[in-house]
């Protein structure tokens, strides 16, 4: 299966406090198991454009699509065998950020 | 056969039989809602065919079958893909090999208990799936049970079945390293479910409900049986023991509680104390270090051990919590430890160990019914009064509330006013 693990941001804390090469040896683990598909840190939320062609031109919004304290602050795409085993890869990808992460499946993929 | 005699049967094939037919159904079928609602259609069968034909010699096997069928059935009629037309196919020469042996089976429940008490799963939901598809019980029992909406009980366990299937939560017993923590949150749910029959919530309520606590015993007595030498299931299932044989002594007829050391000792269920006292005894002479489980089944062990209140040994009591606080250092452990040592060294003592929790109990109704009777033990009437008062506030359970009310209204009346 594939799983999405969401990096969770915190704009009281916006720093990244995660120990040096910490994220490195996690993204070279996940290679090495084969469990990477990718992954990556976002910048800033307030660098987002939010793009809406529902009404035929696309009209472009400052900003991102939510304003929360929480926000996307970076995301890995991972398989695993179920849940057991991405929650795992959870807890050590919240350790290797020092930041809350949000797993979610896919429901599929292209 | 008498219908009276039939019921019974059913009754107890329910009770016996339904983990196991949804467990094989969930193996085979990898589906906890076809495994759910067949097993339930098979059952629905039973009454009917078993009233005209009697019971079948093997009813286990009986109603596997018939489930298995059902389930068979419906994979066949939602099958609209051809991948699901060759899950029907293989499960149809499954079905017809011969049952799987027992061994095998007992796995396929622990399985189950495993997947609904999965720590990815709400608590609500947790509860709501292990008392449906291990215990048996309908959505509308569970609904009764724990005052809602029978509704808002279908809803969890969908969502909860949909979440299983969506997110890959896996069916099987989790590897060893996991073992602890996941057996934990098995062991919480049964816990969880016992203390809401023992400590049941509601004004209007019955204040206990041996519907609860009998079926987490049962649940616990399964879990047991499925892993035999794990010493925290031993300790909860004493803890349960020794807990439910004071039940019927701890409510008075007027429905108002009755504290352990007003209770009439003589009218405890003493086989279950005997079997509770056993496993503790076991446990002691395992040598490995216990649990809190185990540690809270030794300190009900001391107290159902005392022929009298007045011959309870209270430094074996405080020993015990030292070292269930060393386990769990929560401010509820501290005030439990307190209670034991106001009958160790005074009220005074006590009471000075329970004021610092104030700020972390403030909301827990036992915090300020502890404080009051140890105010009120120390003649200080109007901060007893006034505890009093938070306690019954904050109680939801009606035999508690009724005790307290009691207690209130008892205290001398405030001089000076």
């Amino acid at each position: 299966m594939h799983y999405l693990l969401t990096v969770i941001g915190d704009t009281d804390n916006p720093a990244d406090d995660s120990a040096p090469g910490a994220i490195d040896a996690f993204n070279d683990r996940l290679k090495a198991e084969g469990r990477w598909v990718f992954g990556g840190g976002l910048t800033d939320p307030r660098d987002a454009t939010v793009t809406d062609s529902r009404g035929g031109q696309p009209v472009l919004t400052d900003g991102p699509f939510v304003e929360s304290k929480e926000f996307l602050a970076g995301f890995w795409v991972v398989t695993a065998d179920d849940l057991d085993a991405a929650l795992a890869l959870s807890a050590d990808a919240s350790r290797a950020c020092h930041r809350k992460i949000e797993l979610r499946p896919f429901g599929g993929v292209a | 056969m008498a219908d009276a005699g039939l019921d019974e049967v059913l009754a107890r094939v329910h009770r016996d039989e339904w983990a196991r037919v949804v467990a094989t159904l969930a193996r085979r079928f990898g589906d906890l809602d076809v495994a759910e609602d067949a097993t339930a259609e098979a059952f629905a069968t039973a009454v009917e065919r078993w009233r005209a034909d009697g019971v079948p010699a093997n009813p286990g096997a009986w109603l596997t079958t018939t489930a298995g069928n059902k389930a068979l059935d419906r994979v066949r009629r939602e099958s609209r893909r051809d991948a699901k037309q060759r899950q029907a196919h293989m499960l149809t020469d499954q079905l017809a090999g011969p049952p799987e042996p027992t061994g095998a089976v007992e796995d396929e429940r622990l399985r189950l208990l495993f997947t609904c008490a999965h720590p990815a799963l709400a608590r609500e939901a947790r509860i709501a799936l292990t008392l449906r598809l291990v215990g048996g019980l309908t959505v509308a029992e569970i609904g009764h049970a724990f005052l809602v909406q029978e509704a808002t009980v279908a809803q969890r366990i969908t969502r909860a079945k949909a979440k299983i299937k969506a997110a890959g939560i896996p069916w099987r017993v989790p590897a060893e390293d996991d073992l602890p923590a996941r057996l934990d949150g098995v062991l919480t749910v049964l816990y969880l479910v016992y203390n809401e029959g023992y400590l049941a919530s509601g004004a209007d309520a019955d204040p206990v409900r041996a519907d609860l606590t009998g079926e987490a015993i049962r649940l616990t007595r399964l879990v047991r049986e499925l892993l035999p030498d794990d010493g925290e299931v031993a300790g909860l299932l004493a803890l349960m023991l020794l807990t439910e044989a004071r039940r019927t002594a701890r409510v008075s007829s007027s429905g108002e509680l009755v504290t352990l050391d007003q209770q009439d000792r003589g009218a405890w269920d003493h086989e279950l104390v005997t079997e509770g006292h056993a496993l503790v005894r076991d446990r002691i002479t395992s040598g490995r270090a216990p649990g809190r489980y185990q540690v809270l089944a030794a300190i009900n062990a001391v107290h159902t051990d005392a022929p009298d209140a007045r011959e309870t040994d209270w430094s074996q009591v405080v020993a015990l919590y030292d070292r269930l606080a060393r386990l769990d250092p929560s401010p509820v452990v501290a005030l439990n430890r307190a209670i034991a040592v106001a009958e160790l060294d005074g009220p005074q003592v006590a009471l000075a160990q329970v004021e610092p929790l104030a700020d972390r109990l403030a909301r827990y109704h036992a915090f300020h019914a502890t404080r009051a009777d140890l105010l009120r033990r120390l003649g200080r009437s109007a901060e007893a009064r006034a505890a009093y008062d938070r306690a019954i506030g904050l109680a939801r359970n009606s035999a508690e509330m009724a005790y307290l009310t009691r207690r209130r209204d008892e205290l001398p009346a405030a001089e000076g006013r």
